[in-house]
């Protein structure tokens, strides 16, 4: 017995960010700088009363329409943001209410950042290979947009707001492989929001501070570039050897490999140290951006619609990113 | 390796740099072209090229291609 992604729905957020329009914020830089520096050419950013959750709700609606699977039978959701409703009760509670879903159910959050995906569906696969139950709908929604400095080229040009729903089932074949995690809190500086939640609650003086651009009160995002870059090239080709190792694979067996779309230049870098061929690589930066959690799902869900995964491939997923927290996987289709 | 090896490989690398334009004195900081990007590109291809890592924080405290190539020989 095993499990397997049975189907996949995303949804971007609904504002589409151009280069144009970027261009007229920050003066210095053309529309055609923007995409040679950035490599994205659209991104997408909610309005300021859509959070993660009604992203995901979205996403979720979508895929009981698209799929039919009846709603009754859905056993566990697990959602994952990093951008919760409220500090309590769990958001995946009141997704379960909005979406109509039984009350003997598994609700559970997972607040994940760009590893939200794999570790997501880490978790999944044990609780339904535990026996725990026979499903669980994984949510998805992040809107990195609501904590970004509207003066912060880096953020605003690479990131977008977006929601997704997978299903994983119990199958008879085991279709999802044996995980690697890590994690390094020591990097936790890095890439973090501040002024959010408990430890650092924002004040007036903050709020003043940040007048001229709303008061910034759900925090800031704040990312030392220099610092993700040199972990992820440094930690990934790492976590991709241990996979194939812990799955008894080798780089040659991979149809495709499917990163967290991080960067143009972070995914460049890792395909380079690990020479994988520009063919089994996974790009779909340019018409999303970074989608943070939901960025593995579109991958999949895109490298499909495009035939590039056929039956009996082997594919290499591995999210990486805040926290620091990376993980990874083989999906057997 | 040496020195010269590591300009050739910047300036193949680096788009904005003609070939034979960088020597082992060059400010980096001062070059009209420079940007954050470029930090990026050499983190990566000293980690590529020569198996070192360079944190941003290494980075910050370089100014010449001779004070990168002090660093790589010392991390080797």
């Amino acid at each position: 017995m095993g499990c397997e992604i049975r189907y996949i729905t995303y949804q971007l957020a609904s504002k589409e960010v151009s280069n144009e329009d970027l261009a007229n914020t920050f003066k210095e830089f053309s529309a055609e700088d923007i995409y040679k520096k950035v490599g994205v050419k659209k991104r997408f950013h909610t309005s300021e009363d859509i959070i993660g959750s009604d992203l995901a709700f979205q996403a979720a609606n979508q895929f009981f329409i698209e799929t039919k699977f009846p709603k009754e039978q859905i056993e566990f959701i697990l959602f994952c943001t990093e951008g919760l409703d409220y500090i309590a009760p769990m958001t995946a509670c009141l997704l379960q209410d909005r979406l109509n879903l039984n009350k003997n159910i598994g609700a559970l959050d997972l607040p994940s950042g760009c590893a939200g995906f794999t570790n997501a569906l880490g978790m999944a696969k044990a609780i339904v290979e535990s026996g725990q139950s026979s499903n669980v709908l994984l949510l998805f929604g992040d809107t990195p947009g609501l904590v970004s400095h509207p003066q912060d080229f880096a953020l605003r040009s690479l990131f977008s707001d977006a929601g997704a729903a997978v299903l994983i089932e119990k199958s008879h074949e085991n279709h999802i492989g044996n995980f690697v995690y890590g994690v390094d809190g020591s990097g936790a500086k890095h890439l973090f929001v501040d002024k959010s939640c408990l430890r650092n609650p924002i004040d007036k003086e903050w709020l003043e501070l940040n007048n001229d651009v709303g008061g910034m009160p759900r925090g800031q995002m704040k990312m030392n570039g220099l610092e993700v870059f040199s972990f992820s090239i440094k930690e990934v080709p790492i976590l991709v050897n241990e996979i194939l190792e812990k799955n008894k694979l080798k780089m040659k067996d991979i149809n495709l490999f499917v990163f967290h779309q991080a960067s143009k230049i972070i995914l460049k870098s890792i395909q380079r140290k690990l020479q994988i061929p520009t063919d089994k690589m996974a790009y779909y930066l340019e018409n999303n951006g970074n989608t943070v959690s939901v960025s593995i799902p579109l991958c999949l869900k895109e490298a499909q619609r495009e035939g590039r995964i056929k039956k009996g491939d082997k594919v290499l997923i591995a999210g990486f990113g805040i926290g620091f927290s990376w993980s990874g996987t083989i999906l057997y289709f | 390796m040496n020195i010269q090896e590591l300009i050739e490989k910047l300036e193949e690398e680096i788009e904005e740099v003609e070939k034979g334009t960088l020597t082992p004195s060059t400010n980096i900081r001062n070059i009209d072209w420079w940007s954050s990007m470029h930090a990026l590109v050499i983190i990566a291809l000293v980690d590529i090229e020569y198996n070192v890592q360079v944190s941003g924080k290494d980075l910050k405290e370089i100014q010449t291609i001779q004070d990168l190539y002090d660093l790589i020989v010392k991390k080797s």
